[in-house]
């Protein structure tokens, strides 16, 4: 089957200071990934990761520095003014705070027939109703419910399916949400969540999913990339790199979630960074100054990604020759 | 209401504090905290669990007694145990109450890494909060027990030398909550310290917040929404539902045996490593605290919801030792429903 959605080393710069002493973070680096038809695919990690950095790049927001993105076989390099529209009609975003994504003072159907307009999905305004009402009863709505009405008349997890429902109106293949539950309540988290998975199963939509939130990402996703200071460190099906993480930040970040389980507390403590920029700008691998199995070659190179059990890792670790070496060198040692 | 029991170092006893808001010349009255009975015991972790909106930061600020308008205490009590005498927060002057503050009971507010000075240093903002309680120190003194206390913690104290937009934002919760156990609190309320911090930043708050209830022996109310650090942390909870606290029990029964129809929606809707079977979240949505449905709160959302329920909110009723719930449901809970 052919890809969705192909990324090839794709990398994005920014620089930060004056003009004097300027700092240039590498916020996405070397990434390359691949969206199947009918997929979640996860991207996960901690803030500052370059995960919403992706999606921007994605969505066309930002210009990537190098590398290529394409949907459907078609390049988003420098699109025109139409081909960006073919394109957003095709990728469609979904954003984290519901509350900031409409406006307070418009009424909320407004950004529905908004989108229909601006696509020119039907210019027929009985078939737009009928359009609107269809993808808002996708969500659980109904457009008499919402029509009339105001953001602050709404609670988040309403916003947040209307959020939804205007996205799908282009019927769209591929959605990019960017944390869409973090905002969301406790109890009405799990309905959203469910929604995607409804909208995979019955409508064939792809869905890249951004969270830091590994627990719901095991549950709604198919496969997921764990992303580390702007590289892809391990990706894979769910099941393998959530449940037998290999690399050693992908272990980190698993043991640290707090589970809903009294008897999982933690055991053992954890050494944190003071200061994000060195963790950019280090020259190896970005994780070496908080690995505890960091060696030499680590903090002079950049690892290459290695497949095992068929998951993408990045380190070295998991380079067979580089290790065997190592073995036979640090046995002597052993033996003095 | 019980006795007092020994080891209780803070009880409230039907706490009301409500939101009066003039709106265009009407009234809304919002109730936040709508008849809230907590004791909480010495040298314990305990949680306050709930969505946004239920009451549980304004329940923090009755506890912590920093009502401040459009707030108002509507009726209950709140008292500190302090020496075996017990206090009525209410009843003390200001001065008497800023004396208990720090070094009674401390507060760490939302969003707590936003409370540094952005303009001085941190050992500026440590100095003068400890000159101002610690009388007769200079200085010099009161920076060497700042180092020290850092130390003991756990953080470096070459941060003292910093300003705070120069640390990450897990560093600055660090230290403000370092800076609220600098005199030794026997309570120390924390609000959501752990929001908006990733995941292993958030176990470093943690792991500092369990040092320090080591360390000091004291009492730890910890309100957030995430379950998980609940079930990691606490040792009892309370989860609160529209102002009232509906069910509390220990960390373990909540957790395995919930009994009241919401917590079971919440504890069951978490998702889990290793199992992907469907969660369902309660139907609905939280309602209003300014325009609460008759009788219990959760009625319209609730699957078991009767009649009665629709009348009358239920009491909170003692089922088994450390396992409290007010719902018409449980056993005991139709008291005065026959009379």
């Amino acid at each position: 089957m052919d890809a969705l959605l192909e990324i090839r080393n794709l990398r994005k710069d920014f620089a930060f200071g004056s003009l004097l002493s300027r700092l240039r973070i590498t916020a996405v680096d070397d990434v390359s990934f691949d969206v199947m038809p009918a997929e979640i695919f996860a991207l996960a990690g901690e803030s500052g990761c370059g995960k919403t950095t992706t999606a921007r790049l994605i969505l066309g927001f930002e210009e990537p520095t190098s590398g290529s993105i394409r949907h459907k076989g078609d390049e988003n390099g420098r699109p025109k003014k139409r081909e960006k529209v073919w394109f957003t009609q095709g990728v469609q975003a979904i954003f984290q705070n519901p509350f900031e994504t409409f406006n307070p003072l418009r009424r909320v159907e407004r950004y529905l027939f908004e989108t229909v307009r601006n696509y020119g999905l039907t210019k027929n305004g009985t078939k737009a109703d009928k359009l609107i009402d269809e993808m808002l009863k996708a969500v659980g709505l109904r457009l008499e419910e919402v029509s009339g009405r105001y953001p602050s008349e709404f609670s988040g997890g309403q916003l947040q399916r209307i959020s939804i429902a205007r996205s799908l109106l282009t019927n769209p293949s591929l959605l990019i949400a960017d944390e869409p539950v973090s905002m969301v309540d406790a109890s009405i988290r799990m309905s959203i969540v469910n929604l995607f998975r409804q909208l995979r199963d019955e409508l064939g939509v792809s869905v890249i999913y951004i969270t830091h939130d590994l627990a719901t990402a095991y549950y709604v996703c198919d496969r997921i990339a764990i992303m580390f200071r702007g590289h892809v460190v391990e990706m894979g099906g769910v099941e393998n790199v959530l449940m037998a993480p290999k690399h050693p930040y992908t272990k980190l970040l698993r043991e640290s979630i707090p589970e809903a389980d009294p008897k999982k507390r933690w055991k053992e403590s954890v050494s944190l960074t003071d200061i994000e920029h060195e963790e950019y700008l280090r020259k190896g691998c970005r994780f070496a100054g908080r690995c505890p199995k960091v060696m030499d070659v680590c903090r002079e190179n950049v690892p290459p990604e290695f497949t095992v059990d068929g998951v993408l890792v990045k380190c070295f670790l998991y380079d067979e020759e580089l290790m065997t070496q190592t073995k036979r060198s640090e046995v002597p040692d052993d033996a003095e | 209401m019980n006795g007092v029991m020994p080891s209780t170092v803070l009880r409230a006893e039907q706490l009301k504090a409500f939101y009066i808001l003039d709106a265009f010349g009407t009234e809304k009255i919002v109730k936040a905290v709508n008849g809230v009975s907590v004791q909480i015991r010495e040298n314990e972790v305990y949680g306050i669990a709930g969505e946004s909106g239920c009451g549980k930061t304004t329940l923090l600020k009755a506890l912590y007694s920093a009502i401040e308008p459009p707030l108002r205490l509507m009726g209950g009590r709140v008292f500190y145990v302090r020496d075996g005498e017990e206090i009525d927060v209410y009843s003390l002057s200001k001065e008497e109450k800023r004396r208990l503050r720090w070094e009674y009971i401390s507060y760490v507010p939302q969003g707590s890494m936003s409370v540094l000075n952005p303009v001085k240093k941190l050992k500026d903002s440590y100095s003068d909060f400890l000159e101002s309680h610690v009388a007769g120190k200079t200085r010099r003194d009161t920076l060497a027990i700042a180092r020290r206390h850092l130390h003991e913690l756990g953080l470096p104290p070459k941060v003292l030398d910093a300003y705070p937009h120069q640390l990450s934002g897990g560093m600055r919760q660090r230290v403000t909550i370092a800076l609220a156990a600098l005199l030794g609190p026997r309570i120390m309320i924390a609000d959501e310290p752990t929001t908006a911090l990733d995941v292993v930043v958030q176990r470093g708050v943690i792991q500092l917040f369990k040092s320090i209830q080591e360390s000091l022996k004291n009492t730890i109310v910890l309100v957030t929404h995430d379950m998980g650090v609940h079930a990691n942390v606490a040792d009892r909870i309370g989860i609160m539902y529209a102002g009232v606290m509906i069910e509390e029990s220990t960390v373990e029964r909540v957790f395995e045996e919930p009994l009241h129809p919401y917590t079971q929606y919440l504890i069951n809707s978490l998702p889990k490593f290793g199992d992907k079977s469907v969660r369902e979240s309660a139907p609905g949505s939280p309602p209003s605290l300014a325009n609460l449905p008759s009788g219990c709160p959760f009625h319209p959302r609730c699957p078991h919801a009767m009649d009665v329920c629709l009348q009358e909110m239920p009491e909170v009723v003692d089922v088994g030792e450390n396992h409290r719930v007010a719902c018409w449901l449980v056993e005991g809970g139709g008291d005065g429903r026959a009379a």
